[in-house]
């Protein structure tokens, strides 16, 4: 499938910090886009996690989850 | 400003200390060793005759003009070549000296065409002022009574110079320029003795030969024989303003030499701290595109993009501009409106921009163009180093004793740089070049690069760390350098030394075997200077920020940071990138590369700009596109730039604008943005700009106006009155004053002013009460960030792969006569050199496809197509096509895809897959039925 821009660009930051521990990586990621997305951005991205986050990587979603705690 | 001449001492200065006193004419002086008397002469105040030698270039001793008498020495030795020694004692007068110097001057003159009344040179020949400083009264020999040249013929080839031979007096000046300033040793001295005279190449003309018009021979030639065709036109100019040339990130300083308004050259400033009198054949004569008819001078709206352009008063316009934003905030919201400032814009002019975008507009959705060429460099070398720029000064390249190049083509893009870096090349300094195309540096007169790696594209962060897994497996760490300076080292170490970064294991997938690898990273670590030097064959990639990263990474591993001849040097694409960088562009940071979210700084701005700024980033270009099309993002407003032809996916480009209710385009031609504009305002041309510029060594130049607005505004008046018309108070009586708030609210710049510049000439950021003069080398003593971080860089394959349909992999480049999309330079005679884009390919890739040099041929990928004319060539390797982007008719980026940097959204426009065939029948880009128009690789 064609993902929407920001789960693809998600993806592609989550495999930059896939060879860090776990944990590590979704915290990383989850800044990254705190500091770099639009609300907007991050808003979309979530609302693709609760339709359910097709072929988004694992530890993009974990970190939209971060997404949704305060900073 | 009157007509200035700057002092010319005859000979180069010479480094070290003033030791070595000399009396000359009764005067004392002391030089530094090795400073030739002629000079040290100039510097006590005395001109001694002279016509072969100048300053720029080392004495060459023919001319015998320059004749002297040292006590204790035989004869008149010339003083150009005769180096100063202590205690002594030189005469530059005396009767013997005198007619020595009149019978000199009668050879010449006998063979030189008496016309000065009417030569274009007349008030500024040098051969002119000897005759007048030896006293000449007669020429015994007559004036082409005998044997002469008077009759050599003129070569008018070139589109901005003549050749008159019959005026060359063989001084070899122009000869030596090419070869000691720009290094491409286009000209010599043919024949000999009375037959000897210049000669471009092999007896050609010089449109014909290996000359790259950098005008150092037009600039060095003391008579009328080399001259620009607009002096011979319009006559000398008469007076001059120093200012700041508008293409490339180099920044070089010129004079702008006119008569009354009228501009009559370019003419190279000596003083310049990035160019010191060198130039190119772009800023030393493009600059006609700003007076060319195709530019607009009057505000113009319309109500729909199918409508005809009307012009308007420029209250109506920006009435328009203002209502049109605010409607559009209060139906959907303070978050759908924003704007794009200009990497061609002065500071002041960016910095206007972002204000209002983020104190009327209320938001941060503010970007650049940098967004898609160098945008990868602020992030990587900030995560690094601390601060989003390069390491160095441009003079530093002089104290470099192995240079690697990469990803970066500085002959053509920065050929000012391009030619100090192979002046010291010639002097014995190594180069490393790592880049898939076999580029000039390779291999050009007098250079050889040691090592070549013609690495497979998109593989660069697996090259850096190869060349890093040697630093740290063959035991070539700076172990001192990293205790003291550097923090997660170990972590880092531990990554690189595994063995599936080593040069073996990766050079499947670099293409450059191992042996190789090994051999320039043990030279890149032995130094002792090493110097990293790189471009958008870094940036444009998927992994744009990590390769950024990795070089850094290597650049502490080894040591080669904070001291003169080292570092990690960006070349940056568009003059000002760095400054609309440096200006807060980014959405997610305030002037001065501060996060939005730092409450402290927020305060400085919020105290001062009486408004509350939103802590949140705002959106980059291509979110704000995304955000078009989804409906939350409704008017933007675009500041010298060309969305539509410069940013990828340009299908997705036009879809957003399209979808936009307001688009305003400030720009000096009505551009492929301005398809899309609901209102365009006229900018003006670098000769109209007043503030200032930042070069790739973060060098603030002033930008001074040659002439008055053809607008009747300034850039940042037309954003002021924008702002003040949406109800927030923005103004300024004049550009110092944006200048002055830059510097009271951005702590790299909280000493700079106009004055300052005015005064000093340039200075590099940081300038502050640590560096009241700037500071040409950072980190030395500290990183910005307090330590250098350590960064683990893992390689990531790009998504684009060759594939069965499309087998090859195109990657694009630049060429010296044109700039980025060619909007400038397409409307100079530069076209002369480049009429149209090339594809360059393997002849192996050209025969399994029926291809012959010459043919038209499709290059389509799987999001585009066009067509364009075939060179074959073989400096690119099997598999691999290359072409350049300045003419949107062909649109050779018309088949570059979404992909892009991780961290930056950088667009990968250096690899992509596609395929190449005879075509049937041209069908340039923007003709194509489903190829939108002209994409194209940034800045």
């Amino acid at each position: 499938m064609t993902l929407p821009p920001n789960a693809r660009l998600a993806n592609e930051i989550a495999i930059q910090f896939a060879h860090r521990p776990h944990d590590e990586a979704v915290a990383e990621i989850a800044k990254h886009m705190r500091s770099f997305w639009d609300p907007r951005m991050r808003r979309l991205l979530l609302e693709y996690v609760d339709a359910g986050g097709e072929d988004l990587d694992p530890l993009a979603a974990a970190a939209a989850e971060q997404l949704r705690q305060p900073a | 400003m009157s007509l200035l001449k700057e002092p010319d001492l005859g000979t180069p200065a010479r480094k070290g200390e003033a030791t070595v006193d000399v009396e000359i004419d009764g005067l004392s002086v002391a030089v530094p060793e090795g400073t030739s008397v002629m000079r040290a002469a100039a510097l006590a105040g005395i001109d001694v005759p002279k016509l072969c030698a100048t300053d720029s270039l080392e004495a060459f001793g023919s001319c015998r003009l320059c004749l002297v008498e040292i006590d204790g020495v035989k004869g008149t030795p010339a003083s150009c070549t005769t180096p100063v020694r202590p205690g002594m004692t030189v005469r530059t007068q005396s009767p013997r000296l005198e007619k020595l110097r009149r019978g000199v001057m009668e050879l010449y003159i006998s063979d030189h065409p008496l016309d000065c009344l009417t030569c274009a040179a007349n008030g500024d020949c040098e051969l002119q002022d000897m005759a007048g400083v030896t006293g000449l009264r007669e020429v015994r020999y007559g004036v082409g009574e005998g044997e002469n040249h008077l009759d050599a013929p003129t070569d008018s080839s070139n589109p901005y110079f003549d050749f008159d031979a019959s005026k060359c007096i063989v001084c070899s000046r122009c000869v030596r320029a090419c070869d000691e300033v720009q290094g491409t040793f286009a000209l010599t001295i043919a024949g000999r003795g009375f037959d000897s005279k210049v000669s471009p190449g092999a007896d050609e003309l010089f449109l014909d030969s290996e000359c790259v018009s950098c005008g150092a021979c037009v600039q060095a030639c003391p008579t009328a024989t080399l001259e620009e065709k607009t002096v011979v036109d319009l006559g000398m100019p008469t007076r001059s303003v120093i200012t700041t040339c508008a293409y490339c990130g180099v920044g070089c300083s010129f004079k702008a030499e006119l008569r009354g308004d009228e501009l009559v050259r370019m003419v190279p400033y000596k003083d310049g701290g990035a160019n010191e009198g060198h130039s190119c054949v772009k800023g030393r004569f493009a600059f006609g595109y700003a007076t060319h008819p195709d530019r607009k001078l009057n505000p113009m709206v319309r109500e729909s993009i199918t409508d005809e352009w009307r012009e308007v008063s420029w209250e109506e316009a920006i009435n328009r501009v203002a209502t049109g934003m605010r409607d559009i905030q209060e139906r959907h919201g303070s978050g759908a409106i924003g704007g794009i400032t200009s990497s061609r814009c002065t500071d002041e002019e960016v910095y206007v921009v972002q204000k209002m975008v983020r104190a009327a507009f209320g938001n941060n959705n503010v970007d650049t163009c940098a967004r898609v060429c160098h945008s990868p460099t602020g992030y990587g070398l900030k995560q690094t180093f601390g601060t989003s720029a390069g390491t160095q000064d441009f003079k530093s390249v002089d104290d470099a004793d192995v240079i690697i190049v990469i990803g970066a083509n500085p002959t053509d893009a920065h050929p000012v740089f391009a030619s100090r870096m192979k002046r010291r090349l010639r002097q014995g300094a190594k180069l490393i070049v790592l880049d898939p195309r076999r580029i000039d540096l390779v291999r050009s007169p007098h250079i050889e690069a040691q090592h070549h790696l013609k690495l497979a594209p998109g593989t660069n962060v697996a090259m850096i760390n190869a060349f890093a897994h040697v630093v740290v497996t063959e035991g070539l760490v700076k172990d001192d350098f990293v205790a003291d300076r550097c923090e997660d080292f170990d972590e880092w170490s531990s990554f690189i030394a595994q063995p599936e970064n080593s040069p073996e294991a990766l050079a499947e997938v670099t293409g450059v075997p191992a042996d190789d690898v090994r051999a320039a990273a043990r030279m890149y670590a032995a130094g002792p200077n090493s110097a990293i030097y790189y471009g958008l064959g870094v940036t444009e990639h998927s992994q744009g920020s990590t390769m950024v990263m990795g070089m850094a990474n290597l650049a502490m591993a080894t040591g080669n940071i904070g001291r003169d001849g080292v570092g990690v040097n960006p070349l940056r694409g568009q003059n000002n990138v760095q400054g609309s960088c440096d200006m807060g562009s980014f959405p997610h940071e305030l002037p001065g590369y501060r996060h939005v979210s730092d409450d402290n700084v927020r305060d400085i701005y919020e105290k001062l700009w009486g408004t509350p700024i939103l802590p949140e980033p705002g959106l980059r270009i291509p979110n704000m596109f995304d955000a078009a099309i989804d409906g939350t993002f409704k008017a933007l407003f675009v500041q010298g730039e060309d969305i539509a032809q410069s940013d990828p996916n340009t299908q997705h480009v036009n879809a957003a604008l399209s979808a936009m209710e307001l688009v305003v385009v400030q720009d000096l031609f009505l551009n492929e943005t301005a398809k899309f504009a609901h209102v365009f305002l006229p900018g003006t041309s670098f000769l109209e700009k007043d503030g200032t510029f930042i070069n790739a060594e973060r060098r603030i130049n002033r930008v001074r106006p040659v002439m008055k607005p053809k607008t009747g505004k300034h850039e940042w008046e037309i954003v002021c009155e924008i702002a003040q018309a949406m109800g927030y108070p923005m103004r300024y009586d004049d550009t110092s004053q944006i200048m002055d708030e830059i510097a009271l609210t951005t702590p790299t710049f909280s000493g700079v002013s106009f004055e300052l510049l005015d005064k000093v000439g340039s200075v590099q950021w940081p300038c502050n009460e640590n560096a009241p003069m700037g500071t040409p080398i950072m980190h030395k003593d500290k990183f910005v960030r307090g330590k250098g971080r350590f960064v683990p860089t893992v390689y990531v394959p790009t998504n684009e792969r060759s594939t069965r349909k499309f087998p090859l992999i195109l990657t694009t480049g630049r060429i010296l006569s044109q700039y980025n999309v060619g909007a400038q330079t397409r409307r100079t005679a530069n076209v002369t050199w480049h009429p149209e884009d090339i594809l360059e390919i393997h002849p192996h890739d050209a025969e399994v496809r029926g291809i012959d040099d010459g043919d038209t041929v499709s290059l389509a990928s799987r999001v585009g197509q066009t067509t364009l004319r075939a060179r074959l060539s073989d400096r690119m390797p099997v598999g691999v096509v290359y072409t350049t982007f300045h003419h949107p008719v062909t649109g050779a980026n018309v088949v570059t895809t979404e992909h892009s940097d991780w961290a930056t959204n950088c667009p990968e426009y250096k690899v992509t897959a596609v395929q190449v065939g005879l075509a049937t029948g041209r069908q340039p880009a923007d003709e194509a039925a489903e190829a939108p128009p002209v994409p194209v690789a940034g800045n």
